[in-house]
């Protein structure tokens, strides 16, 4: 019954290869769009997240503080929630760090005679504590504990640039709804079409004692078709585009170690289903309309 | 609800039934008995409510007023996922004949199987040797629009009664066709009235009783006239 199901499906989409035609690749348009943000955002999540692990708080101290005090800072600072651990960078330190990475600008250096670098505390949070917020209230705490002169922590950049990605994120919601409903106003359209096309041989079926089931289980087999047809086209066109896109972009403008990275086969999944629900979904709504009446 | 009486061989029975196309009375206070295994004209000028009698039993259209009876079925009570039911005791040779016209003989016949839900096996040994009978068998690949008039009426009887059905509704069966085709069909008719069907002609066709006898239900201006009966004479040379 299964078999003689899908037959017809498929006899049906040849029957009606334009149309068929039409909504698979205008399925695929949508998912094409769809799941560019989506790579996008996946791969500025990395980004994000790269660039949160080697964040780090610099406390840079008086230079007046005692070996008491340094020890008593270091537990103060441990003490707050979120520190992961600190390392003690003493000034000397800080002028080699400092002169390695200006090997070249070596000159600047040569009039030097006293280091004019603070003693420092490199701090590292922990990975819970990776939020903007945390990391601010952190530092701020950090400040206001004695023999502390200056905190420096991540860049203002970083933070615009988080929360532009929180925004284009909500963007991206309201746009996967707005790609969700037009696929399924697609879909629903071209079924509506195809049932308006064979009104007649619906009617005779009927007359010759077919089920609505009997009927209808052949288009929601063809909206499922369509849906996945849909899905990896538009996916296969995203794959090719990101394999061209990758091997012709320079690898400077993103951290060390760092690689883009194609949708993982979960998401993958998940679109070419959600597709599949889309489909079945235009299907049910023109259905419902047709051979309800 | 319904007087008994005779109700043991009666398939179809009709009770004071109206329909009204809008303003236009089709059908006025129809009350008949068809019994099993009849063989029945529904006969009458054109105009007269042939066709829209025969949409009543299969229910193409509910009654305006009154009861219709179908092998025990009460058709103002029937809920609606019983109709394919309903139409699966009927085997209906349409005056359009109805064929699909993107589905090829074969499928066409098989359809009827399919959407009773048999088995693949049964439905290929079925529909081939039904169009076997109707002397179709080489036109399986064919699709109907390649076909003459009485070729695409061979293949709705073959459709007709494929499924081995109760009752056979013929709309004018021979009404487009010449003698020889017209004789072909009458002849199939009688063969699946002789294997047990219930069978209803409707026709205008004065001759066509004549020449078969059986049961004729008179219908003018969507009243029935009269309903008198013919002797059945299977041999045309009587007449
Ligand atoms: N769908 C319809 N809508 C309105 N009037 C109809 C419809 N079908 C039939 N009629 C009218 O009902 C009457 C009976 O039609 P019909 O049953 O087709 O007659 P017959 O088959 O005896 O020639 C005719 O007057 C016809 O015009
Ligand atoms: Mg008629």
């Amino acid at each position: 019954m299964i078999t003689l199901y899908f037959k017809r499906a498929i006899d049906d989409i040849f029957k009606n290869r334009f149309l068929n035609l039409v909504t698979v690749i205008t399925i695929s348009l949508s998912i094409l769009i769809a799941s560019s943000f989506i790579l996008f955002f996946v791969n500025a999540g990395a980004v994000i997240n790269s660039w949160k692990k080697g964040l780090r708080i610099m406390a840079y101290l008086e230079p007046t503080i005692s070996k008491t005090g340094l020890e008593e800072l270091k537990h103060a600072i441990l003490s707050i929630d979120g520190v992961q651990r600190l390392q003690y960078i003493p000034k000397q330190e800080a002028l080699r760090r400092l002169k390695a990475q200006m090997k070249h600008q070596a000159s600047l250096f040569e009039n030097l005679t006293d280091n004019p670098l603070p003693d420092s505390f490199e701090i590292r949070m922990t990975a819970i504590a990776d939020s903007w917020q945390k990391i601010e209230s952190v530092a701020a705490r950090i400040e206001s504990l004695p023999w502390v002169d200056e905190v420096e922590y991540g860049q203002r950049w970083f933070a615009r640039f988080a929360y532009i990605t929180t925004l284009f994120r909500l963007a991206s919601y309201a746009m996967g709804i707005l790609f969700f409903m037009a696929i399924v106003f697609i879909v629903a359209n071209t079924i509506r079409l195809v049932i308006y096309s064979r009104r007649e041989e619906v009617e005779i079926m009927r007359l010759v004692g077919a089920t609505d089931n009997f009927i209808k289980i052949p288009f929601y087999i063809e909206g499922l078709i369509q849906g996945a047809l849909g899905a990896i086209l538009g996916l296969g066109v995203l794959f090719s585009s990101f394999v061209f896109i990758t091997s012709n972009m320079d690898q400077g403008v993103l951290p060390d170690l760092f690689h883009l990275q194609f949708l993982s086969t979960a998401i993958v999944t998940g679109i070419i289903i959600s597709s599949m629900l889309v489909g079945w979904l235009g299907c049910y709504i023109s259905l419902k309309q047709f051979l309800n009446a | 609800m319904i007087p008994a009486g005779g109700e043991k061989s009666s398939i179809i029975r009709m009770f004071h039934v109206h329909l009204n196309y809008g303003p236009k009375k089709a059908l006025i206070d129809i009350t008949l008995d068809i019994a099993k295994n009849q063989f029945v004209f529904i006969s009458g000028p054109s105009g007269a409510g042939k066709t829209t009698l025969l949409k009543l039993f299969y229910y193409g259209e509910p009654v305006s007023e009154g009861q219709v009876l179908i092998d025990g079925i009460n058709l103002n009570r029937i809920p609606r996922k019983r109709i394919p039911y309903l139409r699966r005791k009927f085997g209906i040779i349409f005056q359009d004949y109805k064929l699909i016209p993107s589905k090829t003989v074969y499928e066409n016949v098989a359809l009827v199987l399919e959407a009773a839900g048999k088995k693949p096996r049964l439905i290929q040994k079925k529909v081939k040797s039904v169009l076997r009978l109707v002397d179709m068998e080489d036109r399986l690949k064919s699709f109907p629009p390649s076909l003459s008039g009485g070729e695409q009426q061979r293949i709705a009887v073959a459709r007709a009664i494929v499924g081995d059905p109760k009752i056979i509704l013929a709309d004018e069966p021979t009404g487009s066709l010449d003698d020889d085709s017209a004789d072909t069909v009458l002849e199939l008719l009688r063969g699946v009235h002789i294997r047990g069907a219930t069978v209803i002609i409707a026709t205008h066709d004065k001759t066509l009783i004549r020449k078969t006898g059986g049961h004729v239900l008179y219908l003018k201006q969507g009243r029935l006239e009269t309903s008198t009966f013919i002797e059945k004479k299977y041999d045309n040379t009587i007449f």
